[in-house]
């Protein structure tokens, strides 16, 4: 099976001023279909600079970059924009909604701006199916200031699933959110990467992460470490245990 | 196809920010409003008086004593007097297409009738008169060469005059008395309303030029000389041969006598008008620019303001071209609805005026066009480059905006 990303040798540096920053310095990497890859490593490690390629927003230095067996490294930004629109669903940690305007309609964006349009019909049709597959389905009518964090990520994540994208991209999808509503954003992509969607996020958190199954470590721009997770904790599990600790701190 | 949906996005980006949207077409709004006002205005009093040149009468031509700038000295109309019926009678002999020669001598005076007094204006005319001035009589008859030869003591009463002296009965056969000398009242015409200057047409008393000269007054010359001409082409013909044949009368002396047509006339009296409506036109058209301005600003605003916005649109697939078109399209729907309300508001404010003021208005559809258009293109024109800018963002650098 063809991997999803298939990186061979990859550079990215930047040209500011008078100092070029080498941020990613030569990593190759395979990501298969279904995998749920947790891409970590501290400020300056090139995680965030590899994310940025991966999402096809930026172009490599050098390198050769496959996405699903076609070579992204030299599309133009018009070509780009098409990619990210088929094939790429981006979640971000500042969730990034649209503000006054309704989850729904938050949602339906990716669907305007592709090649052949929708009807209205078939675009709220996709749209609603994506919030049922994150439970929001009967909050569709609300705008981001109706909703909590982690309903917002929630309506952020079925953004990025309604044009059946290879690939969803997370950049530290629960960096403002708090343990409880962390645990279930995991749920929810436990469950998508279930079903078979491919997910790579990155987070610096330790515990996040062992809810994937694969930890890569960046340092320096380059692969340092890249294990199966070992002691995979499980999102309703662990939402479970949380709850108990409550009642226990609430009984004491 | 994705121009649609780009339309109905900018859309609802206009509408998430209301106020803001109103106060940014308020420019436009009142640029817009101003011009289709000054213009429904200018023209609706430019064709109130074409209709008055026209109740004027058929292809006149006017020829007055006096002549407009002969050495330093302007006479007014009619003023130095010199025309003489033998001018009059020359013209109707020996110019071919004058097909109605009226001599013309005014006079006001105090007219007495059923113990009422009224002031009016007497005019002497010949029997021409009524067909030259397009004027029905709508009771009686007009009074013949016969009458102006035997020097008749007979009139023809305007509505005026008629309705201030004979409220209650039939004025025809009745006596109406000028300056103490009893006229015969032979016909009465029909109401022609109030002329180029404002005067009632219907406050007149006529009377044979030839009774004016002699009875009324004691006068030779004439205040002006109205002839019609056969038809509308031939109205320069008649003009410059009544010119010419008077020239040769006055045996190459100065010209002391003016010729004028009813065109000419009307472009007199709405040369003021259009003058006036040139400068309202191009006053109002600096404040379309000026909401082109106000556009262009606000557009530059919001453009950094969803700096974060259009990064995410780019993230979920929008290219350049669509950022550029969507943020063009917002402009393009501010000017152009401004413009609507504009024209609307303008409509409006000229019927006000119509209303009050009792001068006619009317909104040429042309401008209505003019103004639509103008206010498209002012959007495209001012959004264009915010919409460029826009659409040259890199999207990490878009995302990363705070």
């Amino acid at each position: 099976m063809n991997p999803v990303i298939h990186l061979d040798n990859l550079h990215k540096t930047y040209h500011t001023g008078e100092v070029d920053v080498k941020a990613v310095r030569g990593v190759s990497l395979d990501i298969n279909p279904g995998e749920f890859v947790a891409l970590m490593g501290a400020s300056g490690s090139g995680k965030s600079t590899l994310m940025n390629v991966l999402g096809c927003l930026d172009r490599p230095t050098e390198g050769l970059f496959l996405l699903d067996g076609v070579d992204v490294s030299k599309l133009n930004r018009d070509q780009l924009a098409d990619i990210r629109n088929q094939k790429i669903g981006f979640i971000f940690q500042g969730f990034n909604l649209l503000a006054r305007t309704s989850a729904l309609e938050n949602a339906e964006l990716p669907m305007f701006y592709m090649r052949h349009r929708l009807s209205t019909e078939d675009r709220h049709l996709r749209a609603m199916q994506a919030l049922e597959t994150v439970g929001l389905a009967e909050r569709a009518g609300h705008h981001p200031n109706q909703l909590s964090g982690g309903q917002q990520q929630r309506v952020a994540i079925a953004r990025s699933l309604v044009n059946h994208p290879s690939l969803l991209l997370a950049d530290e999808p629960t960096g403002n959110l708090d343990s409880q509503t962390s645990i279930e954003v995991m749920g929810v992509f436990q469950k998508l990467n279930s079903q078979g969607i491919t997910i790579v996020m990155v987070t610096h958190e330790l515990d996040i992460a062992s809810y994937t199954k694969r930890n890569i470590i960046l340092r320096d721009g380059l692969i340092i470490s890249d294990i199966q997770v070992a002691n995979r904790l499980n999102a309703e599990t662990e939402l479970g245990r949380l709850k108990e600790a409550h009642q226990a701190v609430k009984l004491a | 196809m994705r121009f649609f949906a780009t339309i109905r996005l900018a859309i609802r980006a206009l509408r998430r920010n209301k106020m803001r949207s109103a106060l940014t077409m308020l420019g436009i709004i009142i640029g817009v409003a101003s011009v289709i006002a000054a213009v429904s205005i200018t023209t609706g009093a430019t064709k109130q008086v074409e209709d008055k040149v026209a109740s004027l009468g058929q292809n006149v031509v006017s020829v007055f004593s006096g002549s407009f700038g002969t050495g330093g000295v302007r006479s007014g109309w009619g003023g130095a007097p010199t025309l003489t019926i033998d001018d009059a009678k020359a013209i109707k002999g020996e110019v071919k297409d004058a097909v109605a020669v009226s001599p013309e001598v005014r006079d006001r005076s105090q007219v007495m009738a059923n113990g009422l007094n009224w002031n009016t204006v007497i005019m002497g005319e010949s029997p021409d008169y009524p067909q030259i001035r397009n004027w029905n009589i709508k009771s009686g008859s007009m009074f013949t060469d016969q009458d102006v030869r035997s020097i008749a003591k007979v009139a023809v009463i305007g509505k005026t005059v008629a309705d201030q002296l004979f409220p209650n009965e039939d004025p025809i056969g009745k006596s109406i008395q000028i300056r103490n000398i009893p006229f015969k009242i032979v016909g009465v015409f029909e109401s022609k309303g109030f002329n180029l200057f404002g005067q009632d047409q219907d406050d007149t008393v006529v009377i044979p030029y030839s009774s004016h000269m002699r009875r009324i007054t004691s006068r030779t010359f004439l205040n002006s000389i109205l002839v019609q001409a056969a038809t509308t082409e031939s109205i320069d013909k008649v003009q410059a041969d009544i010119t010419d044949l008077l020239m040769q009368r006055r045996h190459g002396h100065d010209q002391d006598f003016t010729v004028r047509n009813q065109v000419e006339l009307a472009q007199m009296a709405t040369a003021t008008a259009k003058i006036m409506s040139v400068l309202l036109a191009a006053i109002a058209s600096v404040s379309l620019v000026v909401g082109g301005i106000g556009i262009m600003n606000i557009m530059l605003v919001s453009v950094t303001e969803r700096t974060r916005e259009i990064g995410i649109r780019m993230a979920v697939g929008a290219r350049g071209r669509d950022i550029l078109v969507q943020f063009l399209v917002e402009a393009v729907t501010l000017s152009a609805f401004g413009g609507l309300v504009g024209i609307s508001l303008g409509i409006a404010a000229s019927k006000i005026v119509a209303s009050s003021t009792g001068w006619p208005t009317l909104t040429p559809f042309s401008w209505i066009v003019i103004a639509s258009l103008s206010s498209a293109v002012v959007g495209v024109i001012s959004g264009f480059y915010p919409a460029w800018k826009a659409s040259q963002l890199d999207p990490i650098e878009a995302l990363r905006y705070e």
